[in-house]
């Protein structure tokens, strides 16, 4: 049988990708571990090998062709003594298994397995743009990188450090093109050294640079977050306004896709508990540059928690240089009068689809994004709950002293007459995330999850 | 039955024995299959996250395999397929995890880089670059605690990369200081990500590591499973004998791109092509026992068959076998209240 050359699935987010350029043709001969094409996946170029060695029989899908799923045909090699003909008739390489793994023994399939159906959602136009702000379509990673590049032009003492962010351009690819334009003193690869980064940017920033530390995720910053805590967050106080701590931690935060256990954390409540540390989580491209740029100006160790599965999200970003966002204000991203949803980065995904399906059923949600998790805009959460008197708050990290809870506390206090129903939470299970694809659906917060604490709060039946 | 089994002594053979270079064979040829097995099952979507092939480092865990005792503890990074293999572990339960199914090893909640069997002495299987180094030397403090004669011997692997990890260096100076029973194998496959030792670290002998500790330490052809065999040897009387770390470092090659996503810019294809023609650890191998006549062509190609069909049966078992239950999200938190005791 031939074998099937299939687009393969090459990171764990990837579902579709474009054959940028086959580097064969029909008829040659090639060997495993030949290059037959390059691939552009939603992170990166990536060479195709050959897992057998044989001739190309057939490309089927020609270069520059774009979204192509994962495991659809793309070519066929030949193995010795096969024919063109046996192509059409070829069964798949692999022995077909099912798609849908039967679940062991007694499962019930979760609660919260919704059938993911796409559904469009709108996001309100940020108040603080001129009408005629000019405006360009950008990815997050695109708009984290002109944020960066931006005050690197503008400002002499701004340098990016961390892993892979020079030669590999990011192992997300956030710093592309920072290397070619600064050049490598200012746009540094280190060893594998975490806490000595974190340590050595402190040292930088007091001594009057601007360090970007990059953090290739939130979960290696563990090892550095001593130097975050007790140097950058504390030493202005301690030394009683003398030292400043002008520097920026930034990387991937929360769950990516079935990355188990060490590698799925969400650290939002973690560093909004930091006295003397400002904790921004944009979700939005425009808010990733005017948030990423603000940290950068800022006097103040800021800690800017990306996430990756909203890196390849397009959406309009203003072209200024000087589009600046202010630290410690949430945002309306869709006005409502029933219940009022609170959430930052990516859950907001849920937040919106859930108010969307909803609003079908006559329930107007309000749903804001935090944007910054310190300081945190309480007001503007209070003034949106005296209006809608429900309050659900939802976040990927863990319920126990988490984001929700700080949210809880000030609506509860403060506006606990406008109430009309306890305020329900939506959190990642209080569990280290598994790997295992059904385990890990069934600890992360989801539409359905969301839809049913709203049905709680406005005492709805489902 | 009813008698305990007689604990075995350190070996001290330097060469190895026909059998055991004859399933060096074997027990390499089928950690590469695996491999081949999982890259496939990965570009087909059905594992998931992050996948750490190993395919080109087999000698490294095959000739300490064939070097250590039973209770010798193993513990190493997220690349760690084959050293759960090595440690003799089914290859059927290994490829189960790495599909995220009930009968995986670590239960499905682990995945690729979370592998564990503390029955066969494998204490994984960890994420964080670097931590494992202080968790093998804990290992090798307690088996020092038990004042055994002959204590087991923690073998702490970790990567080139990891080498620059603070932690690393807290390790040595205790392991040093209170004379435990480890040795640290530093995998250098000479990349980490996409960072070459060069552009990582001021001294690139990282054998010598170790000498501000007054650790001892060797280079060693990763490539070349006997000369594993014979320096981790000499590590392992060593550390049994109450003389504290030893350091290999084993020069090695990745075949594979760092994780499945790696887009290989920081290496040319014919570094990559010459290390697979002229330094395979496994054709290396190959060639040598039929020039010894330790094994026929047609032997070799039993052993090639046999692998085959083992790696198949384990993926079409494991791709057979369901997902956790969904009750096992929530156990495993905490170890089970037990009051028996
Ligand atoms: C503390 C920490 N920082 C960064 C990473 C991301 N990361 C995973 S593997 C790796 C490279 C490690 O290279 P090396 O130690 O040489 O091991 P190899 O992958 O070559 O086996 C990096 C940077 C991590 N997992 N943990
Ligand atoms: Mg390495």
């Amino acid at each position: 049988m031939p074998v099937e050359v299939v687009m393969p699935a090459l990171s764990p987010t990837m579902e579709q990708g474009k054959i940028a350029s086959w580097t064969v043709k029909e008829g040659d001969k090639v060997e495993a571990g030949d290059v037959l094409a390059e691939i552009e996946t939603d992170k990166a170029l990536v060479e195709l090998e050959a897992a057998a060695d044989g001739e190309v029989g057939k490309l089927v899908i020609e270069a520059g062709t774009s979204d192509i799923p994962v495991n659809t045909p793309i070519a066929y090699l030949l193995r010795d003594g096969e024919a063109l003909s046996d192509i059409e008739t070829a069964p798949a390489q692999v022995p077909e298994k099912p798609e849908a793994p039967v679940p062991a023994a007694s499962e019930q399939p979760p609660a919260s397995s919704v059938v993911p159906q796409p559904i469009t959602v709108t996001i309100a136009a940020d108040p603080e743009l001129p009408a005629d702000a000019e405006m360009t379509e950008q990815s997050v990673r695109e708009a984290l990188r002109d944020a960066m590049a931006e005050e690197m032009r503008r400002d002499e003492t701004v340098f990016v450090i961390g892993e892979e962010v020079a030669e590999y351009e990011g192992a997300y690819k956030v710093t592309q093109g920072l290397l070619e334009e600064f050049g490598a003193k200012r746009v540094i690869d280190t060893p594998i050294v975490e806490h000595g980064i974190a340590g050595l940017g402190v040292g930088a920033a007091f001594a009057g640079l601007k360090p970007v530390v990059e953090f290739m995720t939130f979960n290696f910053a563990m090892q550095a977050i001593d130097q975050i805590i007790n140097s950058a967050a504390k030493t202005h106080y301690m030394s009683g306004g003398l030292v400043t701590c002008p520097i920026v931690f930034r990387g991937p935060n929360g769950a990516a896709r079935r990355v188990a256990a060490q590698h799925s954390q969400d650290f939002s409540a973690w560093y909004a508990h930091i006295p003397g540390l400002k904790v921004v989580a944009p979700y939005t491209a425009a808010d990733a540059k005017g948030l990423l740029k603000a940290a950068i100006r800022d006097p103040n160790p800021v800690l800017v928690l990306e996430n990756e599965l909203l890196y390849a999200v397009k959406a309009d970003v203003p072209v200024s240089d000087d589009y600046i966002l202010p630290i410690g204000s949430a945002k309306i991203l869709r006005a409502g009068s029933d219940v009022t949803l609170v959430s930052h980065s990516r859950s907001l995904d849920a937040c919106l689809e859930a108010a969307t399906s909803l609003s079908a059923e006559g329930v107007d949600c309000e749903v804001i994004d935090l944007r910054s998790l310190r300081p945190l805009d309480t007001a503007t959460v209070i003034a949106s709950v005296q209006k809608t008197n429900r309050l659900v708050t939802v976040e990927e990290g863990w319920p126990v002293a988490g984001i929700g809870a700080e949210i809880s506390a000030a609506v509860q206090s403060e506006a606990f007459d406008y109430l009309d129903a306890p305020i329900t939470r939506v959190t990642g299970l209080d569990v280290p995330l598994p790997y295992a694809d059904n385990l890990e659906k069934m600890a992360l917060p989801s539409t359905d999850k969301v839809i049913q604490a709203i049905n709680t709060v406005c005492y709805r039946q489902g | 039955m009813g008698k305990k089994p007689v604990k075995q002594t350190q070996k001290t053979n330097k060469l190895m024995r026909e059998e055991d270079l004859v399933s060096s064979y074997h027990d390499m040829l089928l950690i590469r299959r695996f491999e081949e097995r999982a890259g496939q099952l990965y570009g087909l979507g059905k594992i998931g996250g992050f996948c750490h092939l190993y395919s080109g480092q087999e000698a490294v865990v095959t000739g300490i395999a064939k070097a250590k005792l039973p209770e010798d503890q193993m513990i190493t990074a997220y690349r760690d397929h084959g050293h759960i293999l090595a440690c003799g572990v089914d290859p059927y339960n290994v490829m189960a995890e790495l599909l995220g199914r009930a009968d995986g090893v670590s239960k499905g909640k682990g995945g690729s880089m979370h592998m564990f069997d503390v029955d066969k002495h494998f204490y994984g299987g960890h994420g964080i670059v670097g931590a494992q180094v202080p968790i093998g030397t804990g290992l090798a403090f307690a088996n020092a605690y038990k004042e055994d004669k002959n204590p087991a011997v923690s073998i702490t692997y970790f990567g080139d990369g990891a080498s620059n990890q603070g932690q690393v260096y807290e390790s040595f100076n205790m392991a040093a200081l209170w004379k435990l029973p480890v040795i640290y194998i530093i995998e250098n496959n000479q990349y980490a990500m996409g960072t070459s030792v060069e552009r990582a670290s001021a001294q690139t002998d990282l054998s010598q590591r170790g000498r501000s500790f007054g650790i001892e330490g060797r280079q060693v052809d990763g490539m070349d499973v006997e000369a594993v065999y014979a320096a981790s040897l000499e590590a392992f009387e060593h550390a049994r004998s109450g003389k504290g770390p030893f350091i290999l470092e084993m020069k090695t090659y990745r075949y594979s791109g760092h994780s499945m996503s790696d887009p290989a810019k920081y290496r040319k294809r014919e570094e990559v092509k010459d290390m697979r023609q002229h330094h395979d650890p496994i054709n290396m191998l190959k060639d040598r026992l039929i020039e010894r006549k330790l094994m026929s062509e047609e032997e070799a190609k039993k052993i090639q068959d046999d692998i085959f069909d083992v790696i198949e049966q384990a993926a079409n078992k494991a791709l057979e076998n369901g997902e956790p239950d969904s009750s096992a999200l929530m156990t495993d938190i905490y170890v089970e209240e037990n009051h028996a005791g």
